[in-house]
């Protein structure tokens, strides 16, 4: 069994309430805290290795280190459960049953950041979740961990749950923070990064709710002893949002390192494959991140073992690799057909793209338009060459990663399943029904499309 | 498309207040605009569940803000209606690992049932299927919303007991 730190105590019966979570331990690490000072808090967490877990993997100690405390302004420290990336579920988990591991967490990282301010910014669309925290917040106040002078230490927070409305880019800083300034959630042009001018001009830090569930374990324990979990820059424990064709989807807590291979086909985790149809493809960080073909899921391009680490699932690059983003793993066996994926997710970020950036507002739409095409037999040999055009087009030209997210997917469909799309091209009258590999999984009919060797 | 001018009756309660009072609290004094998000679903949930203009007006009185404000924040977020919707809005994920859980045919099934299109309230207005992009639930696809509350590990079976359920008034769909 692997270590498990978020979700250890998550069986013990009554764990939502704050009775039984405080008398399994709870709030310990905000009495350490409290008798620490913030720097020393900083250090700890920066000694521990823990990397934001929303899906880009910035060190949260050095992140905390940016907070202007210099010029005196409120600080705050606003957490991230607007989790809405394809794939992921695992923040919802952690929220709905054992909501005191984040307010504790909250409470002990506004201490280290002293921002006696914070919110919790949930997506509306997770309302009982946003219930469960008010009754949680409450608690914690009515037993002296919120509020004024908190266990006599002098030292004030007040903390609210503020829900969005249903808008994926609110899990963006910065068009959280827009958001939570009751605006639209435009993202915002950085610099100034919201360490330095945030929510209400304010410095402010954004992180993902596992994130900040790791730190109470980090301060009760140690940095180190945190760092000693995983493999070189992967430290600790990483939640897994499994979900696709496995036998038991769900959020499992693995030690960062073990592999993709024993991920997948261990009974403690996905329990293999949910029939006995073939593994066909990997979405292995939620919906951005690059989809890996069967041949690139256990082994890299050099053959090592493929690992769930930052760095193992990102080995290759682009050509070959992908990305442990928020760790939403998505499983295909081969009745999936790519292109359909492909434009399901086309059609999420033209949805959800906020209309600010020109090549992402337009652009997504093409994508979904031209993917919708081919994926109903209208499709032309150069619309291929067309969706390439047009996703390089979109990456790194906009204000904010959701170009880059939509753009990704495409990209790598293309890349590695390329005779896929040839094949809805060439044969329309193949691809009517939406469940056309089911019956005539591609493997069967690759030959059709296959490149004639001599 | 043409473009009806719904309107609505306007009922802010005591109790709606009280709860308006208190979301503005979360905030400092001179922040007052930050609850227009939290207030804004509130109010919804007061009023079957859409805004009129003359609703987001009234918002925008109550917060202090000028109506474009409120209208600017209405069109933009997804969970706020701007026409009348069912009773029981039934909002299927139909994001890709949904997908390959069979939520297609589901939903499909579901417009038969009811005989209507998608976004399409049935005539008694008691109903009405959307798709919706990922509800943050893949593990347990196909699933659906309704109200405050996730349905999740959809069968054809599961979905005509809802709808007995939602018939017959049988059921909780907001936590207050």
């Amino acid at each position: 069994m692997g270590r498990k730190i978020l979700l250890d105590k998550i069986n013990v019966p009554g764990i939502k309430s704050y009775e039984v979570y405080r008398r399994e331990g709870g709030y310990a690490s905000v009495e350490k805290a409290l008798k620490m000072t913030p720097e020393a808090i900083i250090e700890e967490v920066k000694a521990s290795g823990l990397r934001g877990r929303g899906g880009a993997g910035f060190p949260v100690g050095m992140k905390w280190s940016f907070i202007d405390k210099k010029s005196g302004k409120p600080r705050h420290l606003v957490c991230n459960a607007d989790e809405s990336e394809p794939g992921t579920f695992k923040d919802r988990y952690l929220m709905e049953y054992i909501p005191h591991l984040l307010i504790e967490g909250m409470i002990t990282s506004s201490i280290a950041l002293e921002a006696n301010l914070s919110y919790i910014y949930i997506r509306g669309e997770y309302m009982w979740v946003y219930k469960i925290l008010e009754r949680a917040i409450q608690e914690a106040y009515a037993a002296g961990w919120l509020g004024k002078n908190i266990q006599g230490s002098g030292f004030d927070l007040d903390l609210y749950v503020h829900c969005g409305a249903g808008a994926y880019i609110c899990g963006e800083e910065t068009a959280l923070i827009e958001s939570l300034e009751g605006k639209r959630g435009n993202p915002r042009l950085k610099p100034p990064f919201p360490a330095i001018s945030g929510l209400w001009a304010n410095p402010t830090v954004v992180n993902n709710v596992e994130s900040i569930a790791a730190v109470p374990w980090i301060i009760n324990n140690s940095g180190a002893d945190y760092a000693a979990i995983g493999i070189g820059r992967s430290t600790g424990t990483k939640l897994i949002s499994a979900s696709g064709n496995i036998k038991k989807p769900g959020v499992y807590e693995i030690e960062l390192g073990i592999s993709v291979e024993e991920f997948i086909n261990s009974d403690e985790y996905c329990g293999g494959m949910e029939t006995d149809r073939p593994l066909k493809a990997l979405v292995p960080g939620g919906s951005s991140v690059p989809i890996l073909p069967a041949h690139l899921i256990y082994k890299t391009a050099n053959g090592d073992d493929r690992l769930m680490t930052y760095e193992s699932l990102s080995d290759g690059g682009f050509a070959t690799g992908s990305m442990l983003g928020s760790g939403g793993f998505i499983v295909y066996d081969d009745r999936a057909c790519i292109v359909r994926n492909t434009w399901n997710f086309a059609r999420f970020y033209h949805h959800e793209s906020c209309g600010q950036c020109t090549p992402c507002r337009e652009g997504t739409g093409w994508l979904e338009k031209v993917l919708w095409r081919i994926e109903n037999g209208e499709g032309r040999e150069e619309d291929i060459e067309l969706l390439w055009s047009i996703q390089s087009k979109i990456e790194g030209n906009t204000i904010c990663p959701l170009g880059d997210a939509a753009s990704w997917p495409v990209a790598a469909a293309i890349r590695h399943f390329r005779e896929e799309f040839e094949y809805h091209v060439r044969f329309p009258e193949k691809i009517k029904n939406r469940d056309h590999f089911t019956h005539e999984p591609f493997h069967k009919v690759r030959h059709l499309v296959a490149p004639q060797t001599v | 498309m043409e473009k009806h001018h719904y309107t609505q009756e306007i009922n802010i309660t005591d109790a709606l207040m009280a709860r308006i009072n208190e979301l503005v609290s979360h905030y400092p004094a001179d922040k007052k605009k930050s609850a227009l998000l939290p207030v804004l679903h509130e109010v919804q949930d007061a009023h079957d569940n859409w805004l009129s203009i003359e609703l987001q007006n009234k918002v925008a009185e109550i917060l202090e803000l000028k109506p474009i404000e409120v209208y600017e924040v209405v069109t933009f977020y997804t969970m706020f209606n701007q026409r009348p919707v069912g009773k029981y809005m039934l909002e299927f994920c139909q994001t890709s690992p949904c997908c390959q859980r069979g939520v297609e045919d589901l939903m499909d099934y579901t417009c038969q049932k009811l005989n209507v299109g998608i976004a399409q309230p049935t005539t008694d207005g008691l109903f009405e299927v959307r798709g919706v992009e990922c509800l943050g639930a893949c593990g347990y696809a196909p699933m659906l919303q309704l109200g405050d509350y996730y349905h999740e590990h959809l069968t054809k079976e599961k979905i005509d007991q809802l709808i007995d359920d939602c018939k017959a008034g049988n059921i909780t769909f907001y936590d207050k």
